[in-house]
Protein backbone atom coordinates (compact mmCIF):
# COMPACT_ATOMS: atom_id res chain seq x y z
CA UNK A 1 0.00 0.00 0.00
CA UNK A 2 1.54 3.27 -1.16
CA UNK A 3 2.20 6.01 1.32
CA UNK A 4 1.33 8.79 -1.07
CA UNK A 5 -2.14 10.23 -1.50
CA UNK A 6 -2.84 11.63 -4.95
CA UNK A 7 -5.72 13.82 -6.05
CA UNK A 8 -6.60 15.39 -9.39
CA UNK A 9 -9.11 18.21 -9.75
CA UNK A 10 -10.54 20.10 -12.69
CA UNK A 11 -10.73 23.84 -12.17
CA UNK A 12 -13.60 25.25 -14.19
CA UNK A 13 -13.20 28.49 -16.10
CA UNK A 14 -15.01 31.53 -14.74
CA UNK A 15 -17.23 29.62 -12.31
CA UNK A 16 -16.89 31.48 -9.02
CA UNK A 17 -19.51 29.53 -7.16
CA UNK A 18 -17.39 26.42 -7.09
CA UNK A 19 -14.00 28.06 -7.25
CA UNK A 20 -12.21 27.04 -4.11
CA UNK A 21 -13.73 23.56 -3.91
CA UNK A 22 -10.44 21.87 -4.66
CA UNK A 23 -8.55 23.71 -1.91
CA UNK A 24 -11.47 23.06 0.48
CA UNK A 25 -11.23 19.37 -0.29
CA UNK A 26 -7.47 19.34 0.25
CA UNK A 27 -7.98 21.10 3.58
CA UNK A 28 -10.25 18.29 4.77
CA UNK A 29 -7.78 15.65 3.63
CA UNK A 30 -4.90 17.29 5.46
CA UNK A 31 -6.99 17.51 8.66
CA UNK A 32 -7.78 13.82 8.41
CA UNK A 33 -4.08 13.10 7.97
CA UNK A 34 -3.37 14.97 11.20
CA UNK A 35 -1.39 17.85 9.72
CA UNK A 36 -1.08 20.79 12.16
CA UNK A 37 -3.79 23.44 11.71
CA UNK A 38 -1.39 26.29 10.94
CA UNK A 39 0.20 24.29 8.11
CA UNK A 40 -3.23 23.32 6.80
CA UNK A 41 -4.04 27.03 6.75
CA UNK A 42 -0.91 27.98 4.79
CA UNK A 43 -1.49 25.23 2.26
CA UNK A 44 -5.10 26.09 1.71
CA UNK A 45 -4.36 29.80 1.25
CA UNK A 46 -1.58 29.13 -1.25
CA UNK A 47 -3.67 26.60 -3.16
CA UNK A 48 -6.77 28.79 -3.12
CA UNK A 49 -4.85 31.71 -4.65
CA UNK A 50 -3.54 29.47 -7.41
CA UNK A 51 -7.01 28.06 -8.00
CA UNK A 52 -8.58 31.51 -8.28
CA UNK A 53 -5.85 32.64 -10.67
CA UNK A 54 -6.62 29.70 -12.92
CA UNK A 55 -10.29 30.70 -12.86
CA UNK A 56 -9.82 34.43 -13.39
CA UNK A 57 -6.86 34.54 -15.72
CA UNK A 58 -6.16 31.04 -16.95
CA UNK A 59 -9.54 30.11 -18.39
CA UNK A 60 -9.70 27.12 -16.09
CA UNK A 61 -7.15 24.39 -15.55
CA UNK A 62 -6.14 21.31 -13.60
CA UNK A 63 -4.80 20.71 -10.15
CA UNK A 64 -2.61 17.72 -9.29
CA UNK A 65 -1.90 17.11 -5.61
CA UNK A 66 0.57 14.67 -4.07
CA UNK A 67 0.86 14.17 -0.32
CA UNK A 68 3.53 12.10 1.36
CA UNK A 69 4.66 11.93 4.95
CA UNK A 70 6.83 15.03 4.70
CA UNK A 71 5.13 17.41 2.34
CA UNK A 72 2.37 18.30 -0.03
CA UNK A 73 3.09 19.28 -3.63
CA UNK A 74 0.35 21.06 -5.57
CA UNK A 75 0.69 21.60 -9.29
CA UNK A 76 -1.89 23.86 -10.93
CA UNK A 77 -1.66 24.32 -14.66
CA UNK A 78 -3.71 26.16 -17.24
CA UNK A 79 -3.64 26.76 -20.99
CA UNK A 80 -4.39 30.44 -20.61
CA UNK A 81 -2.58 33.56 -21.85
CA UNK A 82 0.48 33.14 -19.62
CA UNK A 83 2.15 35.85 -17.54
CA UNK A 84 4.01 38.45 -19.56
CA UNK A 85 6.14 39.93 -16.78
CA UNK A 86 6.47 37.56 -13.83
CA UNK A 87 8.42 39.94 -11.63
CA UNK A 88 5.76 42.63 -12.05
CA UNK A 89 2.99 40.14 -11.40
CA UNK A 90 4.60 39.11 -8.10
CA UNK A 91 4.37 42.69 -6.80
CA UNK A 92 1.67 43.31 -4.24
CA UNK A 93 -1.20 45.30 -5.67
CA UNK A 94 -0.36 44.70 -9.32
CA UNK A 95 -3.26 43.07 -11.14
CA UNK A 96 -4.30 42.43 -14.70
CA UNK A 97 -7.80 41.38 -13.71
CA UNK A 98 -10.61 42.93 -15.80
CA UNK A 99 -13.10 45.30 -14.13
CA UNK A 100 -15.85 42.70 -14.02
CA UNK A 101 -13.64 40.56 -11.79
CA UNK A 102 -12.66 43.43 -9.53
CA UNK A 103 -16.31 44.29 -9.04
CA UNK A 104 -16.78 40.86 -7.52
CA UNK A 105 -14.09 41.53 -4.98
CA UNK A 106 -11.31 39.55 -6.63
CA UNK A 107 -8.26 40.80 -8.50
CA UNK A 108 -6.72 42.84 -5.70
CA UNK A 109 -3.26 41.92 -6.93
CA UNK A 110 -2.27 39.99 -3.80
CA UNK A 111 -2.59 36.45 -5.15
CA UNK A 112 0.96 35.65 -6.16
CA UNK A 113 2.54 37.32 -3.14
CA UNK A 114 0.13 35.51 -0.81
CA UNK A 115 1.05 32.29 -2.56
CA UNK A 116 4.73 32.97 -2.03
CA UNK A 117 4.27 33.88 1.64
CA UNK A 118 2.36 30.70 2.34
CA UNK A 119 4.46 28.15 0.51
CA UNK A 120 7.91 26.79 1.28
CA UNK A 121 8.85 26.37 -2.38
CA UNK A 122 7.07 28.17 -5.22
CA UNK A 123 7.93 27.38 -8.81
CA UNK A 124 6.21 29.18 -11.68
CA UNK A 125 6.64 28.28 -15.34
CA UNK A 126 4.90 30.52 -17.80
CA UNK A 127 5.14 31.90 -21.31
CA UNK A 128 2.89 34.21 -23.30
CA UNK A 129 0.14 32.22 -25.08
CA UNK A 130 1.51 28.99 -23.70
CA UNK A 131 -0.23 28.85 -20.33
CA UNK A 132 1.04 28.83 -16.75
CA UNK A 133 2.05 26.07 -14.36
CA UNK A 134 2.43 26.81 -10.65
CA UNK A 135 4.06 24.28 -8.32
CA UNK A 136 3.57 24.85 -4.57
CA UNK A 137 5.41 22.80 -1.96
CA UNK A 138 4.61 22.98 1.76
CA UNK A 139 6.51 20.93 4.33
CA UNK A 140 4.75 19.49 7.33
CA UNK A 141 7.48 20.15 9.88
CA UNK B 1 -6.06 12.20 27.77
CA UNK B 2 -9.15 11.83 29.94
CA UNK B 3 -12.16 13.11 28.15
CA UNK B 4 -15.49 13.50 29.83
CA UNK B 5 -18.00 12.90 27.09
CA UNK B 6 -21.28 13.89 28.71
CA UNK B 7 -23.79 14.89 26.09
CA UNK B 8 -27.20 16.34 26.61
CA UNK B 9 -28.35 15.04 23.23
CA UNK B 10 -29.23 11.37 23.65
CA UNK B 11 -31.30 8.61 22.11
CA UNK B 12 -34.44 6.98 23.42
CA UNK B 13 -33.75 3.48 22.07
CA UNK B 14 -37.32 2.34 22.46
CA UNK B 15 -38.67 5.02 20.15
CA UNK B 16 -35.86 4.71 17.59
CA UNK B 17 -36.91 2.82 14.46
CA UNK B 18 -33.48 2.88 12.80
CA UNK B 19 -34.93 4.92 9.93
CA UNK B 20 -31.61 6.69 9.04
CA UNK B 21 -33.10 10.19 8.71
CA UNK B 22 -30.81 11.66 11.35
CA UNK B 23 -27.52 10.32 9.98
CA UNK B 24 -27.67 12.56 6.92
CA UNK B 25 -28.32 15.83 8.75
CA UNK B 26 -25.70 15.61 11.44
CA UNK B 27 -23.11 18.33 10.69
CA UNK B 28 -20.21 16.28 12.04
CA UNK B 29 -21.40 12.87 10.74
CA UNK B 30 -21.62 11.75 14.37
CA UNK B 31 -24.53 9.32 13.97
CA UNK B 32 -24.62 5.77 12.67
CA UNK B 33 -27.39 3.21 12.61
CA UNK B 34 -26.17 -0.15 13.91
CA UNK B 35 -28.35 -3.19 14.59
CA UNK B 36 -31.42 -1.17 13.78
CA UNK B 37 -30.79 1.64 16.27
CA UNK B 38 -29.10 5.01 16.02
CA UNK B 39 -25.79 5.39 17.80
CA UNK B 40 -24.14 8.75 18.53
CA UNK B 41 -20.34 8.89 18.27
CA UNK B 42 -19.58 10.86 21.40
CA UNK B 43 -16.33 12.47 20.31
CA UNK B 44 -18.00 13.98 17.26
CA UNK B 45 -21.29 15.19 18.76
CA UNK B 46 -21.53 18.93 19.29
CA UNK B 47 -25.04 18.89 20.87
CA UNK B 48 -26.44 21.12 18.14
CA UNK B 49 -29.82 19.36 18.31
CA UNK B 50 -30.39 19.03 14.55
CA UNK B 51 -31.15 15.34 15.04
CA UNK B 52 -33.71 16.18 17.74
CA UNK B 53 -35.55 18.39 15.28
CA UNK B 54 -35.33 15.93 12.39
CA UNK B 55 -36.30 12.67 14.08
CA UNK B 56 -39.81 11.72 12.93
CA UNK B 57 -40.30 9.42 15.92
CA UNK B 58 -39.10 11.89 18.55
CA UNK B 59 -36.50 9.40 19.61
CA UNK B 60 -33.77 12.00 20.01
CA UNK B 61 -33.99 14.20 23.04
CA UNK B 62 -32.04 16.48 25.32
CA UNK B 63 -31.26 15.49 28.88
CA UNK B 64 -31.78 18.34 31.33
CA UNK B 65 -32.06 18.56 35.10
CA UNK B 66 -35.47 17.64 36.53
CA UNK B 67 -37.51 20.50 38.01
CA UNK B 68 -37.23 18.87 41.45
CA UNK B 69 -33.47 19.27 41.46
CA UNK B 70 -33.86 22.87 42.66
CA UNK B 71 -34.83 21.40 46.04
CA UNK B 72 -31.21 20.38 46.57
CA UNK B 73 -30.43 23.95 47.56
CA UNK B 74 -31.94 26.06 50.30
CA UNK B 75 -31.64 29.30 48.30
CA UNK B 76 -32.63 29.04 44.66
CA UNK B 77 -31.79 31.50 41.88
CA UNK B 78 -33.48 31.36 38.47
CA UNK B 79 -31.69 32.60 35.35
CA UNK B 80 -34.36 32.81 32.66
CA UNK B 81 -33.02 32.91 29.11
CA UNK B 82 -34.72 35.76 27.19
CA UNK B 83 -36.20 33.07 24.94
CA UNK B 84 -38.59 32.31 27.82
CA UNK B 85 -40.31 35.68 27.36
CA UNK B 86 -41.40 34.72 23.85
CA UNK B 87 -43.08 31.45 24.80
CA UNK B 88 -46.34 32.65 26.32
CA UNK B 89 -48.08 35.18 24.10
CA UNK B 90 -49.59 38.65 24.52
CA UNK B 91 -50.63 39.51 28.05
CA UNK B 92 -47.79 37.52 29.53
CA UNK B 93 -45.25 40.23 30.24
CA UNK B 94 -41.74 39.72 31.52
CA UNK B 95 -42.91 40.95 34.91
CA UNK B 96 -45.63 38.36 35.04
CA UNK B 97 -43.23 35.59 34.08
CA UNK B 98 -40.63 36.66 36.65
CA UNK B 99 -43.28 36.74 39.40
CA UNK B 100 -44.45 33.29 38.36
CA UNK B 101 -40.88 32.00 38.67
CA UNK B 102 -40.87 33.22 42.26
CA UNK B 103 -44.20 31.53 42.90
CA UNK B 104 -42.77 28.36 41.40
CA UNK B 105 -40.17 28.19 44.11
CA UNK B 106 -37.27 30.42 43.20
CA UNK B 107 -36.05 32.90 45.80
CA UNK B 108 -34.37 35.22 43.32
CA UNK B 109 -34.57 35.84 39.61
CA UNK B 110 -31.68 37.32 37.63
CA UNK B 111 -32.61 37.93 34.00
CA UNK B 112 -29.99 36.60 31.61
CA UNK B 113 -30.91 39.49 29.31
CA UNK B 114 -29.30 41.83 31.87
CA UNK B 115 -26.09 39.86 31.65
CA UNK B 116 -26.34 39.91 27.86
CA UNK B 117 -26.22 43.70 27.98
CA UNK B 118 -23.11 43.56 30.16
CA UNK B 119 -21.47 41.16 27.71
CA UNK B 120 -22.44 43.44 24.80
CA UNK B 121 -20.73 46.40 26.50
CA UNK B 122 -17.64 44.34 27.22
CA UNK B 123 -17.60 43.13 23.62
CA UNK B 124 -17.76 46.69 22.27
CA UNK B 125 -14.82 47.53 24.47
CA UNK B 126 -12.95 44.45 23.24
CA UNK B 127 -13.69 45.22 19.57
CA UNK B 128 -12.44 48.78 19.85
CA UNK B 129 -8.94 47.35 20.17
CA UNK B 130 -7.30 47.70 16.76
CA UNK B 131 -5.14 44.62 17.17
CA UNK B 132 -7.77 41.92 17.47
CA UNK B 133 -8.05 39.23 14.86
CA UNK B 134 -11.00 39.80 12.55
CA UNK B 135 -13.63 38.60 11.90
CA UNK B 136 -14.46 38.14 15.59
CA UNK B 137 -16.75 35.14 16.03
CA UNK B 138 -19.26 35.14 18.87
CA UNK B 139 -18.78 32.35 21.40
CA UNK B 140 -22.32 32.53 22.80
CA UNK B 141 -23.51 29.37 21.03
CA UNK B 142 -21.72 26.38 22.61
CA UNK B 143 -22.57 24.14 19.65
CA UNK B 144 -20.78 26.54 17.31
CA UNK B 145 -17.74 26.70 19.59
CA UNK B 146 -17.52 22.90 19.62
CA UNK B 147 -18.02 22.83 15.87
CA UNK B 148 -15.07 25.18 15.45
CA UNK B 149 -12.92 23.07 17.81
CA UNK B 150 -13.50 20.04 15.60
CA UNK B 151 -13.85 21.38 12.06
CA UNK B 152 -12.30 24.85 11.98
CA UNK B 153 -9.38 24.94 14.43
CA UNK B 154 -7.84 27.85 12.53
CA UNK B 155 -10.75 29.99 13.68
CA UNK B 156 -10.26 29.26 17.38
CA UNK B 157 -8.22 32.45 17.71
CA UNK B 158 -11.11 34.44 16.20
CA UNK B 159 -13.52 33.41 18.94
CA UNK B 160 -14.70 36.19 21.25
CA UNK B 161 -13.00 35.28 24.51
CA UNK B 162 -15.68 36.65 26.77
CA UNK B 163 -17.88 34.58 29.09
CA UNK B 164 -21.42 33.86 27.93
CA UNK B 165 -24.37 35.79 29.39
CA UNK B 166 -25.46 32.63 31.23
CA UNK B 167 -22.13 32.33 33.06
CA UNK B 168 -21.96 36.07 33.77
CA UNK B 169 -25.52 36.00 35.15
CA UNK B 170 -24.67 33.04 37.36
CA UNK B 171 -21.56 34.68 38.82
CA UNK B 172 -23.23 38.06 39.35
CA UNK B 173 -26.41 36.72 40.89
CA UNK B 174 -24.57 34.50 43.31
CA UNK B 175 -22.42 37.42 44.37
CA UNK B 176 -25.42 39.77 44.64
CA UNK B 177 -27.39 37.38 46.83
CA UNK B 178 -24.42 36.63 49.04
CA UNK B 179 -23.62 40.32 49.53
CA UNK B 180 -27.16 41.68 49.84
CA UNK B 181 -28.75 38.93 51.91
CA UNK B 182 -25.78 37.23 53.50
CA UNK B 183 -26.69 33.77 52.18
CA UNK B 184 -23.62 31.48 52.28
CA UNK B 185 -22.36 30.63 48.82
CA UNK B 186 -22.68 26.82 49.23
CA UNK B 187 -26.37 27.11 49.98
CA UNK B 188 -27.15 28.93 46.75
CA UNK B 189 -28.32 26.92 43.77
CA UNK B 190 -28.20 28.71 40.42
CA UNK B 191 -30.41 27.32 37.65
CA UNK B 192 -30.49 28.33 34.00
CA UNK B 193 -33.87 28.03 32.26
CA UNK B 194 -32.85 26.93 28.82
CA UNK B 195 -34.04 26.58 25.22
CA UNK B 196 -30.79 24.78 24.46
CA UNK B 197 -29.24 21.33 24.83
CA UNK B 198 -25.71 22.56 24.17
CA UNK B 199 -25.94 24.83 27.22
CA UNK B 200 -26.62 21.78 29.41
CA UNK B 201 -23.45 20.17 28.09
CA UNK B 202 -21.48 23.39 28.63
CA UNK B 203 -22.47 23.29 32.31
CA UNK B 204 -21.88 19.58 32.94
CA UNK B 205 -18.83 19.15 30.69
CA UNK B 206 -17.38 22.64 30.22
CA UNK B 207 -14.60 23.57 27.81
CA UNK B 208 -11.06 22.78 28.86
CA UNK B 209 -9.91 23.92 32.31
CA UNK B 210 -13.20 25.41 33.33
CA UNK B 211 -15.84 25.05 35.96
CA UNK B 212 -19.29 26.38 35.30
CA UNK B 213 -20.88 28.95 37.63
CA UNK B 214 -24.24 27.26 37.07
CA UNK B 215 -25.56 24.40 39.23
CA UNK B 216 -28.28 23.04 36.98
CA UNK B 217 -30.17 23.57 33.73
CA UNK B 218 -33.95 23.29 33.50
CA UNK B 219 -35.62 23.05 30.11
CA UNK B 220 -38.24 25.54 28.98
CA UNK B 221 -40.30 22.53 27.90
CA UNK B 222 -40.50 21.25 31.47
CA UNK B 223 -41.25 24.53 33.21
CA UNK B 224 -43.70 25.94 30.67
CA UNK B 225 -46.92 24.34 31.91
CA UNK B 226 -46.24 24.88 35.62
CA UNK B 227 -45.50 28.56 34.92
CA UNK B 228 -48.59 28.96 32.71
CA UNK B 229 -50.70 27.38 35.42
CA UNK B 230 -49.33 29.76 38.05
CA UNK B 231 -49.87 32.79 35.82
CA UNK B 232 -53.45 31.83 35.05
CA UNK B 233 -54.16 31.45 38.75
CA UNK B 234 -52.35 34.69 39.56
CA UNK B 235 -54.45 36.60 37.05
CA UNK B 236 -53.27 39.81 35.49
CA UNK B 237 -50.93 41.76 37.66
CA UNK B 238 -50.84 45.48 38.08
CA UNK B 239 -47.36 46.48 38.88
CA UNK B 240 -44.86 48.99 37.70
CA UNK B 241 -42.54 47.42 35.18
CA UNK B 242 -39.62 46.21 37.24
CA UNK B 243 -37.85 44.06 34.72
CA UNK B 244 -34.28 45.18 34.34
CA UNK B 245 -33.60 43.62 30.98
CA UNK B 246 -32.67 45.90 28.12
CA UNK B 247 -33.87 45.82 24.52
CA UNK B 248 -30.48 44.60 23.38
CA UNK B 249 -30.34 41.93 26.08
CA UNK B 250 -33.76 40.52 25.23
CA UNK B 251 -33.01 40.55 21.51
CA UNK B 252 -30.11 38.13 21.98
CA UNK B 253 -32.73 35.37 21.80
CA UNK B 254 -33.21 36.14 18.11
CA UNK B 255 -30.75 35.92 15.24
CA UNK B 256 -29.26 39.36 14.73
CA UNK B 257 -29.88 40.46 18.31
CA UNK B 258 -26.35 40.10 19.59
CA UNK B 259 -24.77 41.69 16.54
CA UNK B 260 -27.28 44.57 16.37
CA UNK B 261 -25.25 46.25 19.08
CA UNK B 262 -22.42 46.89 16.64
CA UNK B 263 -24.23 49.31 14.39
CA UNK B 264 -21.11 50.87 12.99
CA UNK B 265 -19.40 47.68 12.03
CA UNK B 266 -19.71 45.16 9.23
CA UNK B 267 -21.48 42.24 10.83
CA UNK B 268 -22.98 38.95 9.74
CA UNK B 269 -25.71 37.10 11.64
CA UNK B 270 -26.19 33.51 10.53
CA UNK B 271 -28.38 30.73 11.89
CA UNK B 272 -28.73 27.01 11.20
CA UNK B 273 -25.63 24.86 11.64
CA UNK B 274 -25.29 24.14 7.91
CA UNK B 275 -25.37 27.87 7.11
CA UNK B 276 -22.85 28.42 9.87
CA UNK B 277 -20.66 25.80 8.18
CA UNK B 278 -20.81 27.68 4.87
CA UNK B 279 -19.93 31.01 6.47
CA UNK B 280 -17.04 29.50 8.42
CA UNK B 281 -15.72 27.93 5.20
CA UNK B 282 -15.61 31.42 3.70
CA UNK B 283 -13.90 32.77 6.83
CA UNK B 284 -11.21 30.10 6.68
CA UNK B 285 -10.48 30.94 3.03
CA UNK B 286 -9.89 34.52 4.08
CA UNK B 287 -12.91 35.90 2.20
CA UNK B 288 -14.40 37.54 5.30
CA UNK B 289 -11.43 39.60 6.43
CA UNK B 290 -13.41 42.82 5.92
CA UNK B 291 -16.09 41.62 8.34
CA UNK B 292 -15.85 42.78 11.96
CA UNK B 293 -18.23 40.43 13.75
CA UNK B 294 -19.94 37.13 13.04
CA UNK B 295 -22.90 36.07 15.14
CA UNK B 296 -23.29 32.35 14.48
CA UNK B 297 -26.15 30.34 15.96
CA UNK B 298 -26.73 26.63 15.42
CA UNK B 299 -30.54 26.81 15.59
CA UNK B 300 -32.90 28.23 12.96
CA UNK B 301 -34.10 31.67 14.18
CA UNK B 302 -31.44 31.58 16.88
CA UNK B 303 -32.19 30.49 20.44
CA UNK B 304 -35.92 30.91 19.78
CA UNK B 305 -35.55 27.83 17.59
CA UNK B 306 -33.73 25.75 20.19
CA UNK B 307 -34.67 22.09 20.76
CA UNK B 308 -36.21 22.80 24.17
CA UNK B 309 -38.69 25.54 23.27
CA UNK B 310 -42.44 25.22 23.28
CA UNK B 311 -43.63 27.97 20.97
CA UNK B 312 -43.07 28.15 17.22
CA UNK B 313 -40.03 30.43 16.76
CA UNK B 314 -41.78 32.77 14.32
CA UNK B 315 -44.60 33.34 16.79
CA UNK B 316 -42.15 33.66 19.65
CA UNK B 317 -40.41 36.40 17.65
CA UNK B 318 -43.62 38.42 17.57
CA UNK B 319 -44.02 38.03 21.33
CA UNK B 320 -40.45 39.01 21.93
CA UNK B 321 -40.57 42.06 19.68
CA UNK B 322 -43.63 43.12 21.63
CA UNK B 323 -41.65 43.02 24.85
CA UNK B 324 -38.78 44.90 23.22
CA UNK B 325 -41.15 47.68 22.14
CA UNK B 326 -42.38 47.96 25.71
CA UNK B 327 -38.81 48.28 26.95
CA UNK B 328 -38.08 51.04 24.47
CA UNK B 329 -41.19 52.91 25.53
CA UNK B 330 -40.34 52.65 29.19
CA UNK B 331 -36.81 53.95 28.92
CA UNK B 332 -37.32 55.93 32.09
CA UNK B 333 -37.53 52.71 34.10
CA UNK B 334 -34.58 50.96 32.64
CA UNK B 335 -31.45 50.98 34.68
CA UNK B 336 -28.29 50.82 32.64
CA UNK B 337 -26.12 47.94 33.73
CA UNK B 338 -22.92 48.60 35.61
CA UNK B 339 -20.09 48.33 33.15
CA UNK B 340 -17.82 45.48 33.97
CA UNK B 341 -14.20 45.61 33.08
CA UNK B 342 -13.50 43.44 30.04
CA UNK B 343 -10.69 41.78 31.96
CA UNK B 344 -13.15 40.41 34.52
CA UNK B 345 -15.25 38.75 31.86
CA UNK B 346 -12.49 37.40 29.65
CA UNK B 347 -11.84 33.71 29.26
CA UNK B 348 -8.99 32.56 31.45
CA UNK B 349 -7.85 30.03 28.88
CA UNK B 350 -8.62 29.25 25.28
CA UNK B 351 -10.44 26.26 23.83
CA UNK B 352 -8.40 23.53 22.24
CA UNK B 353 -8.33 21.89 18.84
CA UNK B 354 -10.06 18.52 18.98
CA UNK B 355 -8.51 16.47 16.17
CA UNK B 356 -11.07 13.67 16.31
CA UNK B 357 -11.22 13.47 12.53
CA UNK B 358 -7.58 12.36 12.38
CA UNK B 359 -7.10 8.87 10.92
CA UNK B 360 -3.91 8.03 12.79
CA UNK B 361 -1.23 9.71 14.88
CA UNK B 362 1.41 8.27 12.58
CA UNK B 363 1.46 10.14 9.27
CA UNK B 364 2.58 7.09 7.24
CA UNK B 365 -0.27 5.02 8.60
CA UNK B 366 -2.70 7.88 8.05
CA UNK B 367 -1.66 8.07 4.37
CA UNK B 368 -2.12 4.32 3.96
CA UNK B 369 -5.51 4.46 5.60
CA UNK B 370 -6.58 7.30 3.32
CA UNK B 371 -5.60 5.25 0.28
CA UNK B 372 -7.55 2.30 1.64
CA UNK B 373 -10.58 4.53 2.15
CA UNK B 374 -10.25 5.70 -1.47
CA UNK B 375 -10.06 2.12 -2.73
CA UNK B 376 -13.00 0.89 -0.71
CA UNK B 377 -15.12 3.91 -1.67
CA UNK B 378 -14.43 3.17 -5.34
CA UNK B 379 -15.88 -0.30 -4.93
CA UNK B 380 -19.17 1.03 -3.54
CA UNK B 381 -22.04 2.11 -5.83
CA UNK B 382 -21.83 5.76 -4.66
CA UNK B 383 -25.54 6.17 -3.89
CA UNK B 384 -25.02 7.43 -0.32
CA UNK B 385 -28.27 5.60 0.41
CA UNK B 386 -27.66 5.25 4.15
CA UNK B 387 -28.86 1.64 4.28
CA UNK B 388 -25.56 0.62 5.85
CA UNK B 389 -26.19 3.10 8.63
CA UNK B 390 -23.47 5.53 7.57
CA UNK B 391 -24.25 8.91 5.98
CA UNK B 392 -22.32 8.24 2.76
CA UNK B 393 -20.39 5.55 0.93
CA UNK B 394 -17.17 7.30 1.86
CA UNK B 395 -18.20 7.45 5.52
CA UNK B 396 -18.75 3.67 5.50
CA UNK B 397 -15.34 3.19 3.90
CA UNK B 398 -13.83 5.29 6.69
CA UNK B 399 -15.73 3.28 9.32
CA UNK B 400 -14.34 0.08 7.80
CA UNK B 401 -10.79 1.40 7.89
CA UNK B 402 -11.33 2.52 11.50
CA UNK B 403 -12.54 -1.05 12.14
CA UNK B 404 -16.03 0.00 13.15
CA UNK B 405 -17.89 -1.64 10.26
CA UNK B 406 -17.51 -4.29 7.57
CA UNK B 407 -17.87 -4.29 3.79
CA UNK B 408 -21.01 -6.37 3.77
CA UNK B 409 -22.80 -3.72 5.82
CA UNK B 410 -23.33 -2.30 2.35
CA UNK B 411 -26.35 -4.15 1.03
CA UNK B 412 -25.11 -3.83 -2.56
CA UNK B 413 -21.86 -5.53 -1.64
CA UNK B 414 -23.80 -8.17 0.25
CA UNK B 415 -25.99 -8.74 -2.79
CA UNK B 416 -22.91 -9.07 -5.01
CA UNK B 417 -21.47 -11.69 -2.66
CA UNK B 418 -24.72 -13.60 -2.45
CA UNK B 419 -25.03 -13.60 -6.26
CA UNK B 420 -21.49 -14.84 -6.56
CA UNK B 421 -22.11 -17.66 -4.09
CA UNK B 422 -25.38 -18.55 -5.84
CA UNK B 423 -23.55 -18.66 -9.15
CA UNK B 424 -20.87 -20.96 -7.74
CA UNK B 425 -23.51 -23.27 -6.28
CA UNK B 426 -25.24 -23.37 -9.67
CA UNK B 427 -21.95 -24.28 -11.33
CA UNK B 428 -21.43 -27.16 -8.93
CA UNK B 429 -24.94 -28.38 -9.51
CA UNK B 430 -24.97 -28.25 -13.31
CA UNK B 431 -21.41 -28.94 -14.36
CA UNK B 432 -20.16 -30.76 -11.30
CA UNK B 433 -17.28 -28.35 -11.37
CA UNK B 434 -16.45 -25.65 -8.90
CA UNK B 435 -14.75 -23.57 -11.59
CA UNK B 436 -16.29 -20.50 -13.01
CA UNK B 437 -15.52 -21.18 -16.68
CA UNK B 438 -18.49 -21.81 -18.96
CA UNK B 439 -17.39 -24.71 -21.04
Amino acid sequence: MASVVVRDYIIPANDFTIAGEASSNVRKILSQLGVAPNIVKRTSIAMYEAEINAVIHGNGGRAHVEIDENKIVITISDQGPGIEDLELAMQEGYSTAPDSIREMGFGAGMGLSNMKKNSDILDIKTAVNEGTTVMITVFFK
Amino acid sequence: MEQYYFHSVTLDKIKCKGCTNCIKYCPTEAIRVRNGKAVIIKERCIDCGVCIRICPYHAKKAVTDPLDSIKNFSYKIALPAPTLYGQFGPGFSRERIVLALKRFGFDYVFEVARAAEIVTNATKSFMSNEEIKKPVISSACPAVVRFIQIRFPNLIDNLLRIESPMEVAAALSRQEVNEKYGIPLEEIGVFFISPCAAKVTSVKAPYENRVSNVDGVLSIKDIFLPLLDIMKKQGKITTEPFSLSSAIGVSWAMTGGESSAFKDGRRIAVHGIHNVNDILEEAVKGNLDSIDFIEALACPEGCLGGPLVVENPFIAKVNLNNEIEKIKMNQAHSVPQKHKDVKELEWKSTVEYRPILKLDDDMMKALEKMNMIDQITESFPGLDCGACGAPSCRALAEDIVRENAKETDCIFKLREKVNSIAHQLHQIDTTGSMNDDNQ
